[in-house]
């Protein structure tokens, strides 16, 4: 798209300025020079933490007593690694991160599914089947994914507790739903929003229903959209720190909980390469959906903004 | 109720109809009522009773907030949320928007850059505030270096430094969410028109100064939609401190969400959090109502 933008946008101005145009440009004029010498410093620097975690986890620790952080390892060991995975002490457990690991994965898949799911069809019914006050419903939704967390996260422990399931996965999962819902409804919203009307009007002609409709059309013609939305959810959730310390017990605390508490425990010596290892392992998810997805993560970011 | 004929007749009957489509929004009608409004009407409410270890609905009046704001912990919570907050969003306006009008003069590797600019954004603030808190570490991190490389008179020790401890946590944050500001900023400067640039350049205006007087007040929207997240997000910060510092040296980096927590969960003093809650919704209130009747007030959308 934006190729497209820019080669039309060019060809104009070739046809405006004809043969006065800018003098072609030195690949190292003082403006190159000046613009990638800015960009690139700033790339070194926010590459710099991921370098120096990658260096310090693979140092043993007499070597990181010694040296900098910065410099590579000059013996290269994978024990902080195995150490991080399977035998880092959190409390009693020391079964190492894999614990969290899993967790997290129990954690992640259903919230995950369930809120896209939920979502999606709310989304669609905003959009497609119009009721009465479903408009209120949904401002009252978008303005309360400004309130705290904070404000809310009391009266949830009730609502958990009488239904029986505060401490358990499946009350993380739903909490996981219900903050998810503002966002994900939004984006599903404007998406099925934008599908041509006569091709909803033709479904409902043939005698397609509610359900039917959703199944048989909207699906199929919104997959970009469910790959954003699981994007945004699989990493959102996966980063959350502060749900799963309140509503989950210390057995089922997701990972970014358990990798504070190995990370940040005051007791026994610390051991930066461990640490390090495991807070790669923690990232690790979240960055290779990152680059993998590329584009649609950048999308599904821009949803959350720019409202339609 | 009166004039029945022409408003109604074509939806006879308005509670069954389009049946399916109300059950589906169930969901989300639970979520609005029960723990957007009732949530937050339930603690505002017990926000105002003396509740210690179970919520009890004994009213005492301002009591929970006269204790709060005569709490030291709390205005350091307050004062560090300020600092933060608004160095957090001079600084990633700028870095953000400088970034984004490098990111637009047409160059080579643009995808790279901005992949390479918005990775930290994927990244969890837990492990964002451990990363900074080892790099930062005084024993190791960069002032080792420097000493090492002859200064050795060289102090950089922001986590162990009370007085400015909230600044190695922006440090952080900044590096975690520049990147977005600067996407968001690149879309704001792609959707500004080009005849806008060529207008310029015939009027021989300098490109800083097009910029500064007519392409950031054009930007006006997107500024003021990146604020209003900037913003709320400010407000919640919380797993960051917890990684980095746990709200350390002593309590010189605590802020507000931290405090909610801890008097929650930990010290069993409800009533407190309550009150701490509702006056982090009241700083977003401020914030989001006035924006959201500018964004939503005005014109009618459906």
């Amino acid at each position: 798209m934006a190729d497209v933008l820019t080669a039309s946008r060019d060809a104009q101005a070739a046809r405006f300025e004809g043969p006065h145009g800018p003098r072609p440009r030195n690949a190292f004029s003082r403006r190159n020079i000046f613009i990638y010498g800015t960009l690139i410093l700033v790339a070194l620097y926010y590459l710099l933490p991921l370098y120096v975690m990658v260096v310090t986890s693979l140092k043993g620790m007499p070597e990181i007593r010694m040296g900098n952080i910065f410099s590579p390892p000059i013996e290269v060991t994978f024990e902080p690694w195995v150490k991080a995975w399977a035998e880092a002490c959190t409390g009693l457990n020391c079964d190492g991160l894999s614990r969290g690991f899993w967790n997290s994965v129990r954690i992640t898949v259903p919230s995950v599914a369930v809120s896209i799911a939920i979502a999606s069809v709310n989304g669609y019914a905003l959009a497609n089947w119009k009721f009465k006050g479903a408009d209120i419903f949904f401002t009252i939704l978008i303005v309360g994914a400004f309130i705290p967390y904070q404000v809310m996260i009391y009266p949830i422990v009730i609502l958990l507790r009488e239904i029986g399931l505060y401490g358990s996965l499946t009350g993380l999962v739903i909490v996981h739903s219900i903050f998810g819902m503002p966002i994900l409804t939004l984006l599903f919203r404007n998406y099925f929003a934008s599908v041509p009307e006569e091709l909803f009007k033709a479904a409902r002609v043939d005698g397609a229903g509610f359900w039917g409709i959703y199944f048989q059309i909207m699906l199929p013609m919104s997959l970009p959209i469910f790959v954003v939305a699981m994007i945004l959810q699989v990493t959102g959730i996966w980063n959350d720190f502060l749900f799963g310390v309140i509503y989950t017990k210390p057995d089922l605390y997701p990972m970014t909980v358990q990798l504070n508490n190995i990370v940040n425990s005051v007791q026994g010596v610390k051991e930066y390469n461990v640490n390090m290892a495991a807070t790669l392992l923690t990232g690790l998810v979240p960055l290779v959906i990152y680059f993998v997805s590329g584009k649609l993560f950048v999308r599904g970011i821009a949803a959350g903004a720019v409202k339609g | 109720m009166g004039g029945v004929g022409v408003a109604t007749s074509d939806r006879p009957i308005n509670l069954f109809r389009n049946m399916t489509a109300k059950v589906a929004a169930i969901p989300m009608i639970l979520t609005v009522l029960f723990v957007f409004v009732g949530g937050t009407v339930w603690t505002v409410t017990y926000s105002f009773t003396s509740s210690k270890l179970l919520p009890k609905l004994k009213f005492v009046g301002l009591d929970q907030y006269e204790r709060l704001w005569s709490t030291n912990r709390w205005i350091i919570s307050i004062e560090n949320l300020f600092i933060y907050g608004i160095c957090s969003l001079i600084f990633s306006f700028v870095i953000g928007f400088v970034l984004a009008a490098l990111m637009d003069q047409k160059i080579r590797f643009e995808n790279t850059f901005r992949t390479i600019i918005l990775y930290p954004f994927a990244l969890s603030f837990i492990v964002t505030g451990l990363v900074w808190q080892w790099i930062l570490n005084p024993e190791f991190g960069v002032q080792n270096i420097v000493r090492s490389l002859g200064w050795t008179g060289f102090v950089f020790d922001p986590l162990y430094n009370a007085d400015i401890v909230i600044y190695g946590i922006l440090i952080a944050g900044l590096w975690q969410g520049t990147g977005l500001i600067m996407v968001l900023m690149l879309a704001g400067l792609r959707g500004i028109d080009e005849d806008v640039w060529k207008a310029a350049r015939v009027d021989g205006i300098p490109a800083w100064k097009t910029y500064l007087f007519i392409v950031i007040p054009m930007m006006r929207p997107v500024f003021v939609t990146t604020l209003v997240i900037i913003a709320s997000g400010i407000v919640r910060v919380y797993d960051l401190v917890v990684a980095q510092t746990s709200g350390g040296p002593g309590i010189a980096s605590e802020v507000p969400a931290k405090y909610v927590y801890d008097y929650m969960f930990q010290s069993q003093n409800l009533g407190q959090g309550f009150a701490a809650s509702t006056m982090m919704l009241l700083a977003v209130a401020i914030v989001v109502i006035p924006w959201a009747y500018l964004e939503f007030g005005g014109r009618k959308r459906g």
